[in-house]
C-alpha cells in the first residue's frame, strides 16, 4: 500500500502573527517556520501505518516555494521514503493546490491520502475534501482513529456532537485531527539520511494544471484588540461586578 | 438570483446554526432556498418554512441521504446549484466536510468562515488563528461559503410560509459507508449558542473535577466548554473543544477556569461579550483579555462562587 502525504509550510504554531503596515497581509519577514502541525499528525500516521506493516511506501508531498523542501526533509526525516516538491507561489488557492494533488494522485496511484485538517495559517479546511471530490474518493475527515481493514479504510470522526465512524473504500482521503497521533520529533541519524532520500521537483506544467485565482485580498487587518480589565480581589467580588457592572448574570 | 443554505439536521430538528446562516444569506440576497436533504426530514422543512426570507424549503428525503455523507449530498447539491448565486452552510463540522467537495465539484474557491458580509462578493475572514481578518472579493460565479454563525444573529420568524419542493433525484454511491456515531446527550444549551459558556482546562487537573464546573453551570444555565489540554488528558469529550480548531463561541458570559490563554483558544472565544479568568498564576496570558481576572487557586474559588450563587 502506497500512501501519499501533503505537507504545508506554515508559520510557526507559537508565533503571535503580525499584520504588514500597508495591509496588504502578514508581516512574515524573521518569522519561524514550521511544518504545518495537522500535517506532522498526518505524516506521523502514515508511517506508523509503514512501521506495522500495513504499508510500504509513504510520499511526502509539498506546493510552494523553494524554502518548502525544508519541510520535505523533514517529512523524510520523520520517516517518508521519498518526497516530491510543485514549485508555485506559496499564496496559491486550496483549489489549485487539489488540482495539483488531483495530477500527483493520478501519477502514484497511492491508496491513502492522508492530509491535514487545516492549515493553521489560511484556516481554510478545504484541501482533502477537495480532493476527494475532484478524484471521486471517499473522505474520511477529522479523523481521531484509523484502521485499515479488509481493503477499507475504517475512520472515527470528530464531529460536533460527538464521533463518527465511517467505512471507505480505497483509494481513500484521510484528514487529520489533533487527537490521532502524537508525531515523534526527528532524530539526528535520520536527518541526517533524510539528506539522502530522493526529492523530485515539478512545475504545475509537468502535472498539466494551470494555477488561477478568484479570489482577491483587498486588505489584512488587525481585528479590535481586547484590553486587559480589572484584577477582583474575591469570589465575591467577581460576583458582584457580574450581577451589577457587567449584568450577565441575574 | 436566489441564494441555497444547507440546512444543519438530525432529521427530526433543526440545528439552532441554521438560523444564523440565513441571516448571512439574505445579506447576499433576499431570495433564500434552504435544502433539507435526509431521510423522513419533512420535519425539518416545517421547522424552516417560517423563517424571514425563506421562499422555497427543497427537501431530498430518500434512504440514501438518511446519514448525510459529503460523497452524495455533494452530488445532491450539484443538481441544483446552477440556479444560485451562491451556496452557504455553518462552519460546523457537517459544513466543513460537505462545502469543499460542492467547491471542488462547481470548479470555484470556497470562503471559509465568514464573519461578515461586505457584499454579495466580498467577504470578512478570520485567518491565522483570529490574529488578522482578511477581506476577500471573489469572482466566480457562484460562491461558496460556510458562515461562522457566531458572528451572525439568527433570523426571526414570522408567518409567511415559504413553499416545500421535493427534490426526487436520487444519487447513491458506495465509496463510504456510515458504520455508527456516539453523541453526547446533555441537558445544558448548546455550547455554540448558549449566552454564558464555563471552559476548563489543564488546571482541572482530572475529570472528576469538571463536576465542579458543571455544579457551576446548572446554577448560571451554562454550557461546559475545554481547553484542547483538558480534551487531550480526557477529562472531557473533544465535543466540549473550544478555539481555533474546536467550536468558535460569542456568549455574554464567558468563563474560563484553569486555562492559560493560548493563541489557539483564544481564537474560540475572544469574541465573547464579557470574559472572566480564574487561573492562579498572575501571568496567564488569559488575564490580557479578560475584563474581569481573579487570580486564585481554582479549588477555592470555584466552591466559594457555587455557595455564593
Ligand atoms: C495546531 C494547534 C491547534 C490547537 N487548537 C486548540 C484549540 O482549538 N483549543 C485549545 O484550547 N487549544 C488548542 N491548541 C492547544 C493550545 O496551544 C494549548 O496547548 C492549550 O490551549 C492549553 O490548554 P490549557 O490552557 O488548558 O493548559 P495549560 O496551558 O497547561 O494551562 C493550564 C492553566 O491552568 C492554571 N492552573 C493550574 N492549576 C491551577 C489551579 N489549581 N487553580 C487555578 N489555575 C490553575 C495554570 O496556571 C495554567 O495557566 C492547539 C494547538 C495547536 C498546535
Ligand atoms: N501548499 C500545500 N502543499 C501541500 N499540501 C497542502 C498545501 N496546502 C494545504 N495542503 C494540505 O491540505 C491540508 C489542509 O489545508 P487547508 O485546506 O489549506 O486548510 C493541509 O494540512 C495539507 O495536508
Amino acid at each position: 500500500m502506497k500512501i501519499l502525504v501533503p505537507v504545508k509550510r506554515v508559520v510557526d504554531a507559537n508565533v503571535k502573527v503580525r499584520v504588514a503596515a500597508d495591509q496588504s497581509g502578514i508581516d512574515l519577514s524573521n518569522v519561524k517556520m514550521a511544518m504545518n502541525p495537522f500535517c506532522e499528525i498526518a505524516v506521523e500516521e502514515a508511517v506508523r501505518l509503514k512501521e506495522k506493516g500495513v504499508a510500504d511506501e509513504v510520499i511526502a508531498v509539498t506546493v510552494g516555494s523553494e524554502k518548502c523542501q525544508e519541510q520535505l526533509r523533514t517529512a523524510m526525516a520523520l520517516g517518508a521514503d521519498r518526497s516530491i516538491w510543485v514549485e508555485a507561489d506559496d499564496d496559491i488557492e486550496p483549489l489549485a493546490i487539489a488540482k495539483l494533488l488531483k495530477a500527483l494522485v493520478e501519477k502514484e496511484s497511492p491508496d491513502l491520502v492522508i492530509l491535514g485538517k487545516q492549515s493553521i495559517d489560511g484556516d481554510n479546511n478545504q484541501v482533502g475534501q477537495m480532493l476527494g471530490a475532484l478524484c471521486n474518493m471517499p473522505q474520511g475527515t477529522f479523523a481521531f482513529n484509523l484502521k485499515i481493514e479488509n481493503g477499507r479504510a475504517i475512520v472515527s470522526r470528530e464531529v460536533d456532537g460527538g464521533e463518527q465512524v465511517v467505512s471507505l473504500s480505497l483509494p481513500a482521503i484521510v484528514t487529520t485531527d489533533l487527537r490521532l497521533n502524537e508525531p515523534r520529533y526527528a532524530k539526528l541519524p535520520d536527518i541526517m539520511k533524510a539528506k539522502k532520500k530522493p526529492l523530485e521537483s515539478l512545475i504545475p506544467a509537468d502535472l498539466g494544471v494551470s494555477v488561477t485565482k478568484s479570489l482577491k485580498v483587498l486588505n489584512v487587518r488587525e481585528p479590535e484588540g481586547r484590553k486587559a480589565g480589572v484584577i477582583v480581589n474575591s469570589a465575591e467580588e467577581l460576583l458582584d461586578k457580574l450581577r451589577n457592572e457587567a449584568k450577565v448574570i441575574q | 438570483m436566489s441564494v441555497l443554505v444547507i440546512a444543519e439536521h438530525d432529521n427530526h430538528t433543526l440545528g439552532a446554526q441554521t438560523a444564523n446562516v440565513i441571516s448571512a444569506a439574505a445579506q447576499i440576497d433576499s431570495d433564500i432556498h434552504v435544502l433539507v436533504a435526509g431521510q423522513n426530514c419533512r420535519a425539518v422543512a416545517e421547522q424552516i418554512m417560517a423563517y424571514e426570507g425563506v421562499t422555497r424549503v427543497l427537501v431530498a428525503d430518500n434512504h440514501a441521504y438518511c446519514n448525510q455523507l459529503p460523497e452524495v449530498i455533494s452530488l445532491l447539491v450539484m443538481e441544483i446549484a446552477g440556479d444560485h448565486a451562491a451556496i452557504l452552510s455553518a462552519a460546523s463540522a457537517s459544513g466543513k466536510n460537505l462545502m469543499p467537495r460542492i467547491a471542488a465539484l462547481l470548479d470555484v474557491a470556497q470562503i471559509s468562515d465568514i464573519i461578515s458580509v461586505e457584499s454579495a462578493d466580498t467577504f470578512v475572514r478570520p485567518i491565522y488563528a483570529g490574529n488578522a481578518l482578511a477581506t476577500v472579493q471573489s469572482s466566480d460565479s457562484v460562491k461558496i461559503i460556510t458562515v461562522r454563525t457566531s458572528a451572525f444573529e439568527s433570523v426571526a420568524q414570522n408567518d409567511s410560509q415559504a413553499e416545500i419542493v421535493d427534490l426526487d433525484s436520487i444519487i447513491s454511491q458506495d465509496l463510504s459507508e456510515f458504520v455508527g456515531e456516539s453523541l453526547s446527550t446533555t441537558e445544558r444549551p448548546e455550547l455554540n449558542s448558549a449566552s454564558v459558556v464555563i471552559s476548563g482546562g489543564r488546571g482541572l487537573g482530572s475529570a472528576e473535577n469538571f463536576q465542579i464546573l458543571e455544579n457551576i453551570a446548572d446554577k448560571l444555565g451554562a454550557a461546559i466548554g475545554a481547553s484542547r489540554a483538558a480534551v487531550d488528558a480526557g477529562y472531557v469529550g473533544n465535543e466540549l473543544q473550544v478555539g481555533q480548531t474546536g467550536k468558535i463561541v460569542a456568549p455574554n458570559l464567558y468563563i474560563a477556569v484553569g486555562i492559560s490563554g493560548a493563541i489557539q483558544h483564544l481564537a474560540g472565544m475572544k469574541d465573547s461579550k464579557v470574559i472572566v479568568a480564574i487561573n492562579n498564576d498572575p501571568e496567564a496570558p488569559i488575564f490580557q483579555v479578560a475584563d474581569y481576572g481573579l487570580v486564585a487557586d481554582l479549588f477555592e474559588a470555584l466552591p466559594e462562587l457555587e455557595t455564593l450563587l
